[in-house]
């Protein structure tokens, strides 16, 4: 409310402002019909804005004028010397008012009474004339807020230019690339680069709007709805300082409005039916807007009957869009979720306001087309619950640049669900009459190759390619074979041309780094080209499910092989991912072999010197939280778990123990030792104990759990009952329990103090140390 | 009436384009091919970091394809309808001013001149063909569709 205030204050301001130069020349010359309209103009806005706002005092001034000036618009009365200062002097107060409004202090005391009463044919005129010019030079209160109105136009123009500058820059670092240049000049470069990243970002904000302008008509469209459909429903919206990108307000504004609608006309009940039902006559329905990461979330929530999932599949089964053993496989989740499939409504009549049955389905693709994601939830009888996710901006993809026959295409991120090999050991590749279908750990997807879309002939052979596996928007999965994979980018993207854009297969164009242009795929379009039918068998895999925690003794790792062969397994949660780099990439430096992965240098595992050659290097980068490492590694085998138990080594080591996985022993890659030995500034390292491990803290359970387990303890959770023999906790954190059975873990390697008894987390020895000694304490 | 016009050879027809659409004349080097676009969109190219799309103007009239074998094409770039195009064509002579507003020509001409066509103009080097750039730019694919 506040701010809609601010922004009535401004725009009278803005128009008392102009109005200033008006007014002295109406009163010189009352019978300009153009000073009157514009006058006219002002005392109408305020007079409508006010009856919104509450302000009695205002509303009765202007509206006086209002009616005033009317009679002499239509030519009921001659504006005579005594109403033009009559006028004047209801104008100079309201710009009074406006300044007690803006600076927040009550309205002025007085009546005005008297100046409604000098507009009555023939009055007496009360106020000077003179005073109508106060106004122009009023001192603004200091506290305001300045701002300016500028045109959307114009914003776009700066946007796109500031966008252009990026591209420029992107070249001139080429160019710097390729030829020597001076340490001097490539520090002015750095800054300028970092300047113009400040710049877009501020940018982007200008064309950010907050999504009240969204929500503003919300409250007047649901109390036409409701009173047309003699219902009676509260609107509560919150969130409405969310920002977001103009573009993608409007993009949003038809999705939101036909939830809306559909829960007004089909989710809240009649007033009778409410009651009935033991619930309120009034209805409500609470919109609001949180920001999540680049995502923006938009919950539109009511207190109706909620949606049957047990008559939407039937539903579904009547018109032929389910099989029967497939509906009975559908979990609650997925029953909703038919809500968004085509030709789907519950609803028994066929309404005006949310007709039938088409919609939901389109409400979805909009919001998929735009990279978002709509979920439903409901429980019936209770409410149904809608959820937009959007991202922030449109202009700014994140993508994947892959080649095919030498030439590079980029693929909006948004739309990737995964990357295989052709010739992994989980996937296989078969031609069935001609059409590709790629089963990839078991699921079958339809597979097209990129080649074949764009008509060009591919050098690498078949079971060379990559996969990518894309789900566009309001489709199902499918494979996309392409050459090779290059590289992730946040590429500005632009619209293309109409006569590319009529093929249907690119979403834009952008500029690489390198300063050729790259055409960006729309995975839709590239599916529908490619002819695969986007049918709806994969509807389980639409929904975004939080997977069960995984069960303590099974561990989920990595299977890959080593570079001198031998096969290994890694936790699959410190991995973060995997990257290809030249051999070139990778040097000894400082002591140790590190390689370069953009603009960071990391420290390599997993390879001795010289084991690399000039092709391409394949690695993990590992992430325990703070740093990061690589290990190279020649092949990955598979994703598995660890059932078997571990047979610990002998020694710490690289390898922490061996274990079974897959009916083939492999050796398990001790991330703690890792870390311990390669990130630096290392301080040089019975019967079943327990030993308490914090269970959320990941980087406990993936890095210390080995260790402690090694030295012969049993690792239970915060959740164990009964008493632990040692319990280890990131320094800091409160514990109950007797202390003394502590080891307290710092992050840095160096104590904050005498009284500091913890122990750096990579110390390895004193780690081991502090076990042996906990252990033996038992003993005793 | 002097409105200049920019002298171009396409398919070894001295032909003009009103030069105040035209923003520049620019050899092009790299070419993207743009696969499965409209025939005569020869590809894409950048511009001082812009992205022009490529015409070419032989298969934008089906005239056959322009040579491309010695890799250097010139083209004039113009913007409509805020996309930037490059129009490739044989060779750029010279800025003309015209003599006369564009006549409709009654002789007929080849389909698609035809269709690019928005008359003749008198110019100090006789009458030249005044073509439409929308209409090269929209090629023979539309111009069947509608």
């Amino acid at each position: 409310m506040d701010d809609l205030i601010a922004d009535f204050v401004a725009e009278c301001r803005e128009m008392l402002e102009a109005l200033g130069g008006e007014i002295v020349a109406w009163e010189a010359e009352p019978d300009d019909r153009a000073r009157l309209d514009s006058i006219f103009r002002f005392v109408h806005t305020v007079k409508g804005n006010c009856g919104f706002f509450e302000f009695p005092r205002l509303e009765a001034l202007s509206h006086a004028a209002e009616d005033a000036l009317a009679d002499v618009r239509a030519g009921r009365r001659h504006p005579d010397g005594h109403l033009v200062s009559a006028v004047l002097a209801i104008i100079d107060r309201i710009g009074e008012m406006i300044a007690a409004i803006d600076a927040g202090e009550e309205m002025p005391a007085g009546d005005d009474s008297s100046l409604i009463q000098a507009l009555a044919p023939g009055a007496e005129g009360i106020a000077a004339p003179a005073t109508a010019t106060v106004v122009e030079g009023q001192p603004r209160a200091a506290s305001a807020p300045r701002t300016i109105r500028l045109s959307v136009e114009l914003l776009d123009r700066v946007m796109s230019t500031v966008s252009d500058m990026v591209l420029a820059r992107n070249e001139l670092a080429r160019r710097l690339r390729e030829s020597p240049t001076e340490v001097a000049v490539d520090g002015a470069f750095e800054r300028l680069s970092a300047i113009i990243a400040d710049m877009r970002d501020a940018i982007t904000r200008t064309r950010m709007q907050r999504i009240e302008n969204l929500f503003v008509g919300l409250p007047r469209m649901v109390r036409d709805l409701s009173a047309e459909l003699s219902k009676q429903v509260l609107v509560d919206i919150e969130g409405g300082d969310v920002e977001l990108d103009r573009e993608m307000i409007e993009m949003i504004r038809d999705p939101l409005t036909h939830i809306i609608r559909n829960a007004v006309d089909h989710g809240i009940e009649t007033p009778a039916d409410r009651l009935k039902a033991g619930k309120r006559e009034i209805g409500i329905l609470a919109v609001s807007a949180r920001q999540s990461g680049n995502q923006i979330l938009i919950d539109i929530h009511d207190d109706g009957r909620g949606i049957d999932g047990k008559k939407l599949v039937a539903k579904a089964l009547d018109v032929g869009l389910l099989e029967r053993d497939e509906a009975a496989k559908l979990n609650p989740r997925e029953q909703l979720a038919l809500v968004f499939e085509a030709g789907l409504s519950t609803a028994k009549e066929v309404t005006s306001i949310s007709g039938r049955g088409v919609g939901m389905d389109v409400v979805r693709s909009n919001v998929e087309r735009i990279g978002g994601i709509v979920e439903v939830d409901s429980k019936l009888g209770e409410g149904t619950r809608m959820t937009l996710r959007v991202p922030l901006t449109l202009t700014i993809i994140p993508a994947l640049t892959v080649s095919i026959a030498g030439q590079h295409f980029a693929i909006p991120r948004s739309a990737i669900e995964e990357i295989v090999r052709a010739n992994g050991e989980s996937v296989t590749l078969e031609h069935l009459g001609g059409a590709g279908m790629a089963t990839i750990r078991g699921r079958r997807v339809p597979e097209v190759s990129l080649s074949e879309i764009l008509g060009l002939t591919s050098e690498v052979d078949e079971n060379d390619r990559r996969l990518i596996v894309l789900r566009p928007a309001g489709g199902d999965l499918y494979a996309l074979s392409v050459d090779r994979i290059h590289d992730h980018e946040e590429l500005v993207v632009k619209p293309a041309a109409p006569a590319v854009m009529a093929t249907g297969l690119y979403a834009g164009t952008t500029l690489a780094d390198d300063g050729s242009p790259i055409l960006l795929f729309d995975p839709a379009g590239l599916a529908q080209v490619g002819g695969v039918k986007l049918e709806t068998q994969e509807r389980s895999a639409r929904i975004a499910e939080g997977k069960a925690a995984p069960v303590s003794k099974s561990t989920a790792v990595l299977l890959f092989r080593a570079l001198d062969g031998s096969r290994r397994a890694l936790r699959l949660a410190v991995v973060d991912r995997i990257e290809e780099v030249p051999a070139t990439a990778i040097k000894k430096a400082a002591g140790q072999l590190r390689v370069q992965l953009g603009d960071a240098i990391l420290p390599l595992a997993g390879a001795s010197d010289a084991e690399f050659g000039d092709g391409k290097v394949r690695l993990f980068r590992l992430n325990d939280g703070a740093h990061e490492i690589g290990y190279a590694f020649a092949e990955v085998i598979d994703f598995a778990t660890v059932d078997n138990d571990i047979i610990h080594a002998e020694s710490p080591g690289e390898v922490s123990g061996v274990s079974l996985i897959n009916g083939e022993p492999a050796e398990i890659v001790d991330g703690h030792w890792l870390f311990a030995n390669y990130v630096g500034a290392v301080a040089q390292a019975a019967d079943q104990l327990v030993c308490r491990l914090p269970s959320d803290d990941p980087w406990m359970q993936n890095m210390l759990r080995p260790i402690v387990e090694a030295a012969g303890y049993r690792v239970v959770g915060d959740e164990h009952e009964g008493d632990a023999d040692l319990v280890i906790a990131p320094q800091g954190r409160e514990i109950s329990g007797d202390a003394s059975k502590t080891i307290w873990l710092r992050p840095d390697p160096d104590a904050s103090g005498k009284k500091d008894e913890s122990i750096y987390r990579y110390d390895r020895a004193g780690l081991l140390m502090a076990l042996k000694t906990a252990g033996a304490g038992r003993g005793k | 009436m002097n409105e200049l016009l920019l002298v171009v050879t396409i398919g070894g027809e001295r032909v003009a384009l009103p030069a105040a659409a035209v923003e520049s004349v620019v050899e092009l080097d790299t070419l993207i091919p743009v696969p499965r676009a409209a025939p005569h969109v020869a590809g894409l190219s950048a511009l001082r970091s812009r992205v022009l799309t490529v015409i070419d103007c032989m298969r934008s009239l089906e005239l056959g394809t322009s040579d491309r074998s010695d890799g250097i094409r010139e083209a004039a770039v113009v913007e409509f309808d805020g996309h930037h195009y490059a129009l490739i064509v044989d060779l750029v002579e010279d800025v003309v001013e015209a003599m006369s507003d564009a006549q409709p020509m009654r002789a007929v001409m080849g389909d698609g001149w035809e269709r690019v066509s928005l008359g003749m103009v008198d110019t100090e080097t006789g009458p030249l063909l005044l073509v439409d750039v929308a209409a090269l730019i929209a090629g023979a694919a539309d111009a069947k569709a509608a």
